[in-house]
Order: C-alpha cells, then structure tokens, then sequence
C-alpha cells in the first residue's frame, strides 16, 4: 500500500458504516438544528457585515468551552457564557463599525489565550482538547444534547419575534430609526443571538471554524438571490447540508469533522458565486444602466 | 379638502434654536410650513440642514424655543412622516430587492410574524407603479442607478401616505435627467396629497420654479422667504456679513463669492452631521 493509499484511507472510510451512523444519531439531530440556527443568523451576520464578530466570540466561547472542561462543568454552558460575555462586549464597547473591530482585535487573542491556558492545565483526554477547537462529532452526549436543542429554540424564537424590524434597522438603518425602530437595542439583541450561535457551532466544527456554518451558506445564497424569503430559505439548506454532510463522510475517517463541513461549505460558495455571476450578467444585459 | 386642520400649519418652529456645544447652528427661528407647500433648504456644508431635519424627525432635541409636528412634539415613528435619507446610509451589505425597500416604509418597524401580507403586497405594487420603479421592482437594490434608487426612495417615504415628507439631498450626485424626475414626483405629491414637503438641498436650480418658500441657513443665522426675497445679493451679504453675489442666468441662479464654501475643508464623516472642525 502507498502512502498516499494509507491516507486516502484516513480520509475515506466507510467499513461497518451502519453501526458507526448509530454512534452520530444525537450529532445527526444537533446539526439539523445547527444548520438552522446557523443559516438563519449568517443572513444578518452578511446584512451586519459581521464575520469578523463571529470569529472573535467563538475565540471567547472557546475559553469558556476549555474552562467548563477544566473544572469538569457542561461544555456547553461554559462556551454559552464564554460567547455570550464576548457578545455583549463587542455589542457594548463597539457601536461603530470601526471602533467595532479594533474592540474584536483585542478580545479575540485574550480569549484564545485563556483557552491555551485552560487546556495546558486540563489533564484528561487529548482528543476533547482538540475537539473544541477543530470539532468533533461523537462528543454531543444526552444532558449537551438537551442543552444544544434547547438554546437552538431559544435563537430561533428570538430571530422569529425581531426578524421584519432587525431586517429594517440592518438594511436601512436611517430610516427604520425614523420609523421608530429601536435600532441600537435589536443591534444589541442580536449580538447575543449571534453569541448564543456561535457557542452552539463550536460544538460540532470547533472554535476556529464557525464561520463555515454562521457566514459562508447565507453568503452563497445572497450571491443567487435577495428575496427575503428564498434568501435565508437557502442558507439554512445550504448550512444543513454542509453540517450534515460533514458529519455523514467523517464517519468512517480518523480526521476531525471540520474539513469536510468547510469544503462542502466551500464548494457550494463558489457554484453560487458561478451561478451568481451569469445571473448579474444577465441583469445587466436586460438593463440599460447597471452599476 | 375637508379637513380643518389642513389649513393650519404642520410644521411649526417658535424662537428655535440648535447648537453643538458652543457652535450655534441656527437660532431665533420661526417658521410655520403649510400642508402643501414646497419648503427648499438652503445653506453651505455645516449650517446644520441635516440636523433640522433631525429634530423634525424627532432624533435630536432643540437647544431652545419649541418644536411641534403636526400639533405636537416630534417623536421617533410617525407614520405621518416620509423621511428620503441621503445616499449612501443603505448598507452596502443589504440584500434587498427594490420591493423589499419600499415594503420596510410600509411594516418594517412591526415585531413578529408579518400578517395582512396580500393587502401589503398589493400596496407595494402600487406604489412602484406610482414612482415608475415597476420595472425594476425585483431588482437588488445594489445593482440600481443612483436615479432608481432615488425613486424607490421616494416610493419607501410615501408608502404611508404621510403628510409631511422630508428630503436630505435626495438629488445629490444624479444627472439631470434623474434630478428632474425626482423633484417631478416630490412635486406631483404636494399637489395631489397636499404634502408638505421640506427639501433640504445644496443646490437650488433642479428646484428653483417649484418651491413656494426658501429657509437660508448659514453663520448661525437664517433668512426664510420666496426664492425672489432671500436669494438677492443683498439678502445673503447681510446673512453671510461679507459681499456675496447672486447672479441670474436665464432661469439659473449662481451665488458667486460665499465664503465657507471657498475655504470648506473636506468631510469628516466621523463628525456629527453638521459639524465641520
């Protein structure tokens, strides 16, 4: 056998499949739910123009993921809180776009610093530190579970109840203040929406790699289409199948989900970005005037 | 025209003053606006235009004398109001079609589920129809001329039947074939609605043989009156407290030797709107 036969073989493997799928049930179920949270929050995380955002909370989600394994607590909580203190300080210090990102810059090494410090003094297993920054899909036991379903029905109550007005205030924002819409509220309302998302991805693709599933589904579906239904519509299809996919082809390999859920992730970026283009292309020719 | 209150007026400034810390934009303002009437504001970069418009909108609170917008003080989401932004406050990251614009004007500001849809959407169409954006009413509102994005602008601000309608520089960087189909629309509205509409503008030719009324701003003070009254030489050299010319072309106006406008820094957009450092 070669070596390149030896790690197409880590890669691809798909020996006693069906009793390794029983394995990955709850991570099945958590990543539909993932999918939507994330498809749907990626549309504002486009509108907002805050990706930058979502990679320095899932840093700080991090921290709080590597110190709820430290002291022995629920992941999922600690990254929960790690996201949501990120959240709330990127939403409170930084109003303006610019201020916005040097505020990230300075969070993001601090939080991952602390999730180095917690992991070099955490002494149990090597593939649960590794997990939380790279991902992993066997981890999601019943009392996380329960946690992840929850706070997905959280989010998705949230996003429901401020969806027309946080459209408005992002799209629009002078004239939705006008309107009366509580603009820098919703701002702050969906900063913690988008931190209790991000704790929820970091779960199954790990910290460094959260915006596969909050940015990179709703920006393919916004380069093939801007109606308000068929847009987030499409990311959450693209979100689910990205996750869903990652975790069906990690199965039998020795790698972590994460490369998968981001080529699939990837690739459908870039057909919607071909599609996108003949689509403009078109437009144009039908119009006098383009920009 | 049944309605008593249309003779009263909708806009009413008594003894009005505005200041950023010690800078006074304007002070001891009255002025009433009438339902139907074309009201152009006038003045160089900094007089505080945009910040009238502001305190019309119930964003900013005046540092002296009263306010009141159709018989009471301005808040925050009237419907009664159109507002058509300056270009450019659209996010460049908005994915919106030129409906999806105009339907915001209409229940972008309702928490929940959207209900009523149909009625909605038939409005929509209507009002599209109405600003000549039908064409182009699936379009994303990126890939619109600065001119079409204008007329949904204007579609969006009139989707409420309001009776005041304010415009913050709605012609600025259009051509003028697109400046002409705009003031049209604003034009058409009064006349038929009895609209009030305050224009702010820094150009005043595109509007020059529509407005019943002129508000100067600049150097703390104001003239308000017909074009005729306040755009005489006399009338802006006494505004400005220097010489200013004011030359009539044919139906052209050009004000000649303004002097914030020959030593006006470029913009600092990190700077409240209105002040200049």
């Amino acid at each position: 056998m070669t070596i390149a036969d030896g790690i197409w073989q880590q890669i691809f493997n798909f020996d006693n499949y069906g009793e390794l799928l029983a394995l990955v049930r709850n991570s099945l179920i958590a990543g539909v739910a993932l999918g939507l949270v994330g498809g749907l929050v990626g549309v504002f995380v486009i509108m907002r123009d805050l990706p930058f955002a979502v990679h320095g909370i899932s840093e700080l989600s991090f921290a709080g993921a590597s110190a709820a394994l430290l002291l022995g607590v629920n992941i999922v909580a600690g990254s929960i809180v790690g996201s949501l203190i990120a959240a709330g300080a990127i939403g409170l210090l930084g109003t303006r776009a610019r201020d916005r990102n040097s505020v990230i810059g300075i969070i993001m090494p601090f939080g991952l610093g602390l999730g180095v410090l917690f992991l070099a003094l955490y002494k149990g297993r090597a593939a649960n530190k590794f997990g939380l920054l790279t991902g992993q899909i066997v981890a999601v036991d019943t009392p996380q579970m329960s946690w992840l379903l929850g706070t997905s029905a959280v989010v998705l109550v949230a996003l429901a109840v401020m969806w027309r007005p946080l459209a408005f205030a992002s799209a629009d924002p002078d004239v939705a203040e006008a309107r009366g819409v509580p603009v820098r509220g919703l701002s702050f309302a969906f900063m913690i929406v988008l931190g209790l998302a991000v704790a929820l991805s970091v779960q199954i693709v790990g910290a460094l790699l959260v915006l596969t599933l909050v940015v990179t589904p709703a920006a393919a579906a916004a380069r093939i289409t801007a109606s308000p239904v068929l847009l987030p519509t499409l990311s959450v299809v693209f979100a689910v199948a990205s996750i869903e996919g990652g975790i069906l082809l990690a199965l039998g390999s020795s790698v972590p989900i994460s490369p998968y859920v981001t080529t699939i992730s990837f690739t459908i970026y870039l057909v919607c970005r071909l599609v996108g283009r003949s689509r403009a292309r078109r437009w144009g020719a039908a119009r006098a005037a383009p920009v | 025209m049944s309605d008593p209150r249309t003779d009263t007026a909708v806009i009413s400034l008594r003894a009005a003053a505005l200041s950023y810390g010690e800078r006074v934009l304007w002070r001891d303002l009255d002025l009433d606006v009438r339902p139907g009437e074309f009201l152009a504001v006038l003045g160089p970069n900094g007089s505080g235009k945009t910040s009238l418009v502001r305190a019309l909108l119930g964003g900013r609170q005046l540092s002296a004398g009263t306010l009141t917008v159709l018989g009471r003080p301005p808040r925050g989401g009237s419907r009664h109001i159109g507002y058509v932004p300056q270009q450019g406050t659209l996010s460049a990251h908005a994915m919106l079609r030129a409906r999806d614009l105009v339907r915001f004007g209409i229940d972008g500001h309702g928490f929940g589920p959207r209900l009523r849809t149909s009625a909605v959407r038939r409005r929509v169409d209507e009002i599209l129809a109405s600003v000549g954006a039908a064409a182009y009413a699936d379009v994303p509102v990126g890939l619109l001329s600065g001119g079409e994005r204008q007329r949904v602008r204007i579609g969006q601000a009139l989707a409420t039947d309001p009776r005041i309608l304010l415009c913050d520089e709605p012609l600025l960087s259009l051509d003028l074939h697109h400046q002409r189909a705009v003031t049209e629309l604003v034009d058409a509205r009064r006349r038929s609605h009895g609209t009030a509409v305050v224009f702010v503008t820094h150009e005043i030719n595109p509007v020059l043989g529509l407005v019943d009324r002129v508000l100067y701003l600049a150097r703390g003070g104001f003239r308000v009156g017909a074009p005729d009254e306040v755009l005489t030489s006399e009338a802006l050299s006494q505004l400005y407290g220097t010489p200013v010319d004011v030359i009539r072309v044919r139906d052209r106006i050009t004000v000649v030797g303004v002097p914030d406008e020959v030593a006006q820094p470029p913009h600092h957009p990190e700077l409240p709107h209105g002040v200049r450092p």
